[in-house]
């Protein structure tokens, strides 16, 4: 037992009396049983936002772009904000999977997978919006340096927006390979497990084989390292090359240097509120208490609180910069945004993404999970507003006071975006009734050391 | 000789740990261990050498590299140089500040991929591979130790009873 030391103060990660096989028990089970009236409400509901975000893609590329509510002042409004919003929402599954595992944080396990999977579906929905915006999607293939009939038709390296092509293809490609090889032994667990043919069949395929040799464990966890050291800067280049879409321009308010950090910050303010939201309702209906526990969720609440109080740094040294800086275009682009018509949306962005978290502070507060989960929709609405005031205020009363103008989204944009919400759930809601939700095999290896049985056995050694 | 091995179960990490440094202490060979976890310190008591997958990663890394500075020197400096926005593009280096973005991402991308796929090659993990665990409880919470039979089959069986295993079987190894 010695060698599963772990000092008494840290709270058990693991709760109640469990053994390594009501561990497989437990993360097989909402894969092995039916799924209830409740995920199949949701399901439909999700699957039908889907269907109608389709519609409205499809009725985009039939009609083009001018369907949106574009016009020749705001020429990127919901759909680069929506992109921006789901990419941000994808960094919280690399940050717990990457970042906690470089730092040794056990509370990872629990929810690692899951925040990963999240990580990968919205990456999705993010993706689809620059390529809708192309127009001629038939022609996506052209932002790839692929060799073709013109010769010296390439490409072009200097632009941020290729940048971007680059680092979410990467993004999405990294996190896809480090998610499916962590869940390798998992999907073994559910094949050696499987009673029906059928079951086994689909879970020997996705196990690749696994069987759980000593020099495969090495190698997994030798590359789960590296994977990390890879994706830890790899996440954070993302939201960066992101930012740089904007902070390249020569766009009063969006030319800041700023925007990197203040961007990344901002991403995982966002990704946790979504982790949050997702996992609140998961552990409850998937009958996870036990593994994702109070303490996580107060953690990813203090991880809220802290990213949220940076991105409140940043707005307001935003604001001092504008007025420090002595440039009036500058300064009425912030003024604007702050008091002109999109005041609303200002005073949106600041109380629930500054003013919010702040409750954080508080015990009772973060440790209560019906609040947690209302602070983390809060969030989540509070950051899609973020990204519309940069964008849209920025853009909105440009220098020709002629072409002054306001957004206002068409049923197409609205519709895109609910769809891709829905396309989210349907992806995340068949990911929860088929895929082992949590890492079950990394859990049990914590299971002595953070258990709560073994802690009080080895607690009571002591006295 | 024949491919005999004792297959001797466990059912908690800490006594296959002690077993194993017991059979290794005792002079037998462990020709395999299958667990359902990653067990700490299991490779160093097995004698298992480092693996070196972390160096072929940065190699891979370092091929990523030289490819993107490769590839964007070719289209944007060497076949068409363009003037973009009054950036300069005669020479490489010059351009080269806006090229940092896409270096960095394609030395990850070549690192990660190609060393994960150096895993599954190595491990011999691909899709429709068949398992070959000796038993399913073994991705559960059974542990299994593999002793190659070399000499007297009783001796050594009567020695892994004495580990604290739950089972034994002897099987012919292919």
């Amino acid at each position: 037992m010695s060698s599963h030391y772990e000092a008494p103060i840290r709270r058990p990660l693991i709760e109640g009396d469990k053994s390594y096989h009501d561990i497989s028990v437990d993360v097989a089970a909402p894969v092995e049983g039916k799924a209830n009236k409740l995920w199949w409400i949701a399901f439909s509901i999700a699957l039908t936002a889907f269907l109608w975000g389709i519609g409205c893609i499809v009725y985009t590329i039939g009609t083009g772009i001018g369907v949106w509510g574009l016009n020749k002042t705001v020429g990127w409004a919901w759909d680069i904000t929506n992109f921006v919003w789901w990419v941000g929402i994808g960094h919280a599954g690399t940050l717990i999977s990457a970042v906690l595992l470089l730092f040794r944080q056990k509370w990872r396990m629990g929810i690692n997978r899951s925040a990963e999977a999240m990580t990968i579906f919205s990456v999705v929905q993010a993706g689809l919006f620059p390529v809708i915006h192309m127009g001629r999607v038939w022609n996506a293939h052209f932002v790839l340096p692929l060799p073709n009939q013109f010769g010296t038709l390439w490409t072009n390296f200097n632009s941020p927006l290729l940048w971007d092509v680059f680092a979410i293809s990467t993004y999405l490609s990294v996190s896809l390979v480090f998610w499916w090889t962590g869940l390798l032994p998992d999907f073994a667990m559910l094949r050696d497990r499987a009673i029906r043919p059928f079951q086994k069949k689909i879970y020997g395929l996705l196990s690749f084989g696994w069987t759980g040799r000593a020099k495969d464990w090495q190698r997994f966890e030798e590359v789960s390292l590296v994977l990390a050291g890879l994706a830890t800067p790899l996440v954070l280049s993302v939201h960066t090359i992101v930012s740089f879409d904007f902070a390249t321009s020569v766009i009063p308010g969006w030319h800041t240097t700023i925007f990197p950090p203040y961007f990344v910050a901002g991403a995982v303010f966002s990704g946790f509120a979504m982790v949050n939201t997702l996992l609140i309702i998961m552990r409850k209906v998937s009958n996870l208490e036990a593994y994702i526990t109070k303490q996580h969720i107060e953690l990813m609440n203090i991880v809220i609180m802290i990213t949220g109080s940076i991105v409140g740094c940043a707005y307001i040294t935003e604001l001092f910069i504008a007025w420090y800086s002595g440039v009036e275009y500058e300064q009425y682009a912030f003024l604007n945004r702050a008091t002109g018509p999109y005041w609303w949306a200002y005073l949106f962005m600041m109380s629930c993404n500054v003013f919010s978290p702040q409750f954080m502070w508080f015990k009772r507060l973060r440790t209560s999970i019906t609040f947690s989960f209302i602070i983390s929709i809060v969030v989540n609405i509070g950051m899609w507003f973020e990204r519309f005031v940069i964008i849209v205020t920025s853009l909105h009363r440009d220098y020709l006071p002629s072409s002054w103008t306001m957004f206002s989204p068409t049923f197409v944009d609205i519709g895109i975006f609910i769809g891709t919400i829905g396309f989210f759930f349907v992806l995340f809601l068949l990911y929860a009734r088929t895929f082992p939700v949590i890492a079950q095999a990394e859990v049990k290896s914590i299971l002595k050391s953070s258990g709560e049985k073994y802690k009080k056995l080895r607690d009571g050694n002591h006295e | 000789m024949s491919n005999k091995v004792v297959q001797a179960m466990y059912n908690d990490d800490d006594i296959l740990m002690d077993a194993v440094k017991e059979v290794r202490a005792a002079n037998y060979h462990i020709e395999e261990v299958y667990t359902p976890f990653p067990v700490h310190g299991l490779d160093k008591a097995m004698g298992l050498k480092g693996t070196r997958i972390a160096i072929t990663a940065f190699m891979y890394g370092c091929v990523g590299l030289v490819f993107s500075v490769w590839m964007m020197n070719y289209m944007m400096i060497e076949q068409w140089p363009q003037d973009i926005g009054g950036k300069p593009s005669f020479t490489f280096i010059q351009n080269m500040p806006a090229f940092v973005p896409i270096m960095f991402e394609m030395t990850v991308f070549f690192a990660a991929h190609l060393m994960v796929i150096t895993f599954y090659m190595r491990s011999r993990l691909w899709p429709f591979k068949e398992a070959e665990n000796p038993d399913p409880r073994t991705t559960d919470d059974m542990f299994v130790m593999e002793v190659i039979v070399d000499g007297n089959e009783d001796e050594l069986i009567a020695f892994l009873e004495k580990t604290g295993t739950v089972e034994i079987k002897v099987t012919e190894k292919h």
